[in-house]
Parts: C-alpha cells; structure tokens; sequence
C-alpha cells in the first residue's frame, strides 16, 4: 500500500502511519475522517470495500479520552487497515459513515449506546442493545462495574 | 401505521426468532410492509466485564457469546491475544485446534439446519441432524468434561492434549458422516415443498452483501468466495485441502446448499487433520502464559511461584492493539484487543457475524410474505446470545 497517495490527498489532518503486529493504523484527526474513509474506499490502491467493525475505546484518563476505530477490508487485494480518530470528551462527536457503508447503522447505534459517542448525520441515532430509559454509557471507564443502584 | 397495515411483534418467545429476537413487523394482509428488529434482550455486557478479568479468564466468557461454536470462540479470542504477545504454537496443538474447529462447524450447522427444517415444516430432519450432532457433543464431552462450554483451548496451545479414544471417535464419526450429509439431501434437496419455501426468497446479492459487512455462508451463497480460512489462513489452514462452496442466488435455498457443502468439507479437514496429525508437545514453551506441569508444582519452587502468579494475578501483555479474525460457523468472528501492559485488557471488542448479518433482514423481508420472514431469520443463523453480547 502506498500511503504517500493519502499524504499527498491529506496534507493536513494525517497524524500518523504506524505498522505494528503487520497490522497498519492510519491516525487522523476528525475532520478529514469520512472523506478519508471515502477515498480509501474508492482509490484503486486501497480499495477498502468491506467495513469489518466500528467500535470505541475510552482512555480514561487520557486525553483525548475516546477513539473511535474502523477496521476496513479490501475483498479485492485482500489486506486490512485500521482508521482511529481521537475524540475529546466535552465533544464527543464524529461524523457517521452511514453513507460509505449501510453496515455502519447498527455498528454505530452500538457505539453511541455503550460509549455515549454521537455520530452526525446519523438518522436514528438511538440505544440498540440497552433499554431507551438505561443512563449511562457502560463501557466507558467511569462506569461503575457493579452498582448502579448505589449511586 | 396506515389503517390498512397491522402491527404485530414477531417473538421475542416466538420459536422460529431463534432465541430472544423481537421483530416488529408491519402487516398489509400477509406481506411486510416493514420491520424492525429489536434486539438486546441477552445483553450481559461481556466486553466490560471483559476489562475486569484476567486474559486466561476471558476463555470461559468467549464460550458464552455464541454457545453454538464456542470451540469457534475460543480458537478466535486465544490466537488473538497469541498474535499479539507473538507466541508461536506447535504445530500438533494447531492440527488439534482445526479437528475442533471444525467439528463445531459440523455441529453448528447441524442445529442450525435441523432448526431451520423445523420452522419450515419439516419435522424429520431435525432427529437426524440431532443423532449426528450428539455424536460430535458427547466427543467433546469426553474430552473436556463440557458439551456447550468446552473452554478447552489456552493462551499458548489446549488445556490437555487429546488420547487415542479422541481419535478413534473422530475417525469413526467422519468415516460416516459424509453418507449421512447424503441423506439429509435426499430428504430436503429436491423436495418441492423445501423449494418452493426457500428458492427465490430472501435474496441478498453480494453487492449487497459486501455493503452491509455481511460474511460467511450468507456471502458465498451470493456468489462470492470469500472465506479467511483460505485468504488469511490461521491455525495451519494453508496446509488442508478444501473447497469453498459457493452459491449464485443469494437466496434461503443457496444458504442451505452452501451449508451443506462446507459440512462436507469440513468432515474432509478433520480427516486429513487426523491423518497427519504431528507428534510433539501441544503448548507452547512460554512461560508468560503457559502453566508449569501440575508435577513439578511438589518439586519446584520457581514453578510454584509461577502457577501462583498467573493464578491469582494474570500475566501482563505488552501494550499495543490487534484485530484477528477466524471464518467461524456464522462468518467472521474478530477480537480487537488493546493492551495498556497490564494484566486485564483495556478494551476487548468482539466483532460478532451474527450481529452484523442480522442487519440484513429488513432487506430480505420487506415486501415479502409473513411466512418468508420465518425461513429468512432461519437462513441468517443467528445466535442471541453473540448478537447481544
């Protein structure tokens, strides 16, 4: 993969490439997120067609505290990439990429669920695997384990 | 809601949802105007409580996500967290991880086809299909003490190697199992009631199928050949010879086709896995993760102290991240594990088929007749329990 392609699309916003475990992070920052995704999905070298999973992490007490992370696959060169975005807390905000992949609805839900992360333009941004009434996003680190009750 | 349409929920203690799926299905007559699946009722949050137990922990928590290939489970979440501490793993505990693999893979398509056979009327099958299936549970039994939940495989190789009455019992099962997947054809394949319940219905193109992130049997029914045991190979896949079966439709009736076949190439991996299975140790000789010998407890102190820590405190993973996938029963089963170094992972993300396969659905059935969207949930082979997690 030839990532110069995406530095010289990208000239800003591209925080880094790294490779780790043969597996390749491509780091940006928010704003150039979905036209990113759009043209790793569409440029030729790439040819990210296939979005295997979407999920966020909370790195409580760092900051940015989230990421959000794709994992993309290309069924024609058979090879993956991951894509993570850092979101602040106070702005928990990232743009949807319902439009790139129809597999994003429910992934997305999900995150928004468990991680309270909201993805614009989303057109039912609502709870799927908890109750609509449940406060709180669970898999964030300042979720109690056990004892909601209590608090 | 038009005074025309009716509104009725279809489960979640309804059968033919295969677990606790609740769909909300908007009627005009017979034909779905519309649906909604409604869907959590399982929820345990296994990803959290993931974050709080050790990594040999986690083992007993990956069966329980999908409770049908829990081998399938086990196999995805240890050669995970074995890629991202680089343990290599004999060869002889690989061969061993594919013959049960893939018996769960005969096991799981099984009830999935006695189940789905069922919903659509057809009351025989499902016997059959149990009697095989059983056969294949009572081996597992023997060997780890478990049908459902077997937790049988480690961080670094399997929680005891197998014995020549494993062996013998395999050989057995697979000498026979391939006649049988013929006799389940001549019950099903060209029966005219069979086809016209399944062919046409439920079409979901590859196209459409690569859009919506749906894999395994649901893809390659479409058309498209694309199985991560043949285009990653983990686990010493790249060394069996197998077949990919592939459909064209897209539809309920490819899906069963497409199943059907990979039984019988899965039955063709455990011979030649039994075969040639390699003589030598079944762990890996790392003594971050692997437990000292049981006998050298009584006799040595640094083995002792070693048993006891990762007991009771786990054992640290370097930090950094890793996606791994296996072709399970259902499609592509992921983890994504993030280590800070500690001894309990930062976050563990499953990737779950059945979750995203499920999205599928309102595709299938919209427009279509009541009675279909009975053979298309059928046909997506969900478990609930993975989809809710």
């Amino acid at each position: 993969m030839n990532f110069d392609l995406i530095k010289d699309k990208f000239d800003v916003g591209i925080i880094g490439v790294t490779t780790a475990h043969d597996e390749i992070t491509v780091t940006v920052a928010r704003e150039i997120l979905i036209p990113l995704l759009r043209f790793l999905k569409e440029e030729e070298e790439f040819a990210c067609d296939f979005l295997t999973d979407l999920c966020g992490v909370d790195y409580l007490p760092q900051s940015p505290r989230f990421q959000v992370v794709y994992h993309l696959y290309s069924l024609k060169h058979k090879h993956r990439l991951r894509v993570k975005v850092a979101i602040e807390e106070r702005d928990p905000v990232v743009d949807s990429c319902l439009s790139l992949w129809a597999g994003a609805d429910w992934l997305e839900r999900e995150c928004f669920d468990l991680f309270g992360i909201i993805f614009n333009g989303h057109p039912n941004l609502q709870r799927i695997l908890l109750p609509t009434d449940f406060a709180g996003h669970p898999l964030r680190k300042d979720f109690p384990l056990e004892g909601i009750k209590e608090q | 809601m038009s005074e025309r349409t009716m509104r009725i929920n279809l489960g979640p203690h309804h059968p033919s949802t295969h677990g606790v799926l609740r769909v909300v299905l908007e009627l005009d007559g017979e034909t779905v105007v519309d649906a909604h699946p409604d869907i959590g009722f399982l929820h345990r949050g296994i990803e959290k409580l993931a974050e709080h137990r050790t990594y040999h922990q986690f083992i007993v928590l990956s069966d329980r996500l999908d409770y049908l290939a829990a081998m399938s489970n086990n196999l995805a979440y240890v050669t995970t967290i074995e890629k991202l501490m680089e343990i290599d793993i004999p060869r002889r505990a690989r061969y061993i991880r594919v013959i049960l693999a893939e018996l769960q893979r005969i096991a799981s398509h099984l009830f999935w086809l006695g189940t789905h056979a069922h919903d659509l009327g057809a009351m025989t099958p499902l016997f059959y299909m149990l009697r095989e299936r059983e056969a294949i549970m009572d081996i597992f039994e023997s060997l780890t003490g478990s049908r459902l939940t077997p937790s049988f495989m480690r961080i670094g190789g399997l929680a005891a190697d197998i014995d020549g009455d494993f062996m013998s019992a395999v050989k057995a099962f697979t000498d026979t199992f391939t006649d049988r997947v013929g006799d389940y054809e001549t019950l099903l394949t060209a029966n005219p009631i069979w086809k016209s319940r399944t062919k046409g219905v439920g079409v979901l193109a590859a196209a459409e199928c690569i859009n919506l992130g749906v894999t395994g049997p649901m893809l390659r029914s479409a058309g498209n050949d694309w199985d991560i045991r043949k285009s990653h190979p983990y686990s010493s896949y790249e060394e069996f010879h197998f077949e990919i079966p592939t459909g064209k439709a897209g539809d309920v009736y490819d899906r069963y086709l497409v199943r059907i076949g990979e039984m019988r190439e899965s039955a063709k991996i455990i011979r030649q896995a039994v075969d040639g299975l390699p003589a030598g140790p079944w762990l890996a000789k790392d003594a971050r993760t692997v437990f000292p010998e049981k006998k050298e407890l009584n006799t040595n102190i640094a083995a002792l102290i070693s048993h006891f820590g990762l007991v009771m405190e786990g054992f640290k993973v370097p930090p950094g991240e890793v996606y791994h996938s296996i072709e399970s029963p259902r499609g592509e089963l992921g983890f994504y594990v993030v280590s800070d170094g500690g001894a309990r992972p930062l976050r563990l993300r499953v990737r779950p088929p059945s979750f995203v396969n499920l999205q599928g659905l309102v595709r299938m059935i919209r427009g279509k007749l009541l009675s279909d969207a009975v053979a298309v949930i059928g046909a997506i082979d969900i478990v609930l329990a993975e989809v809710d997690r």
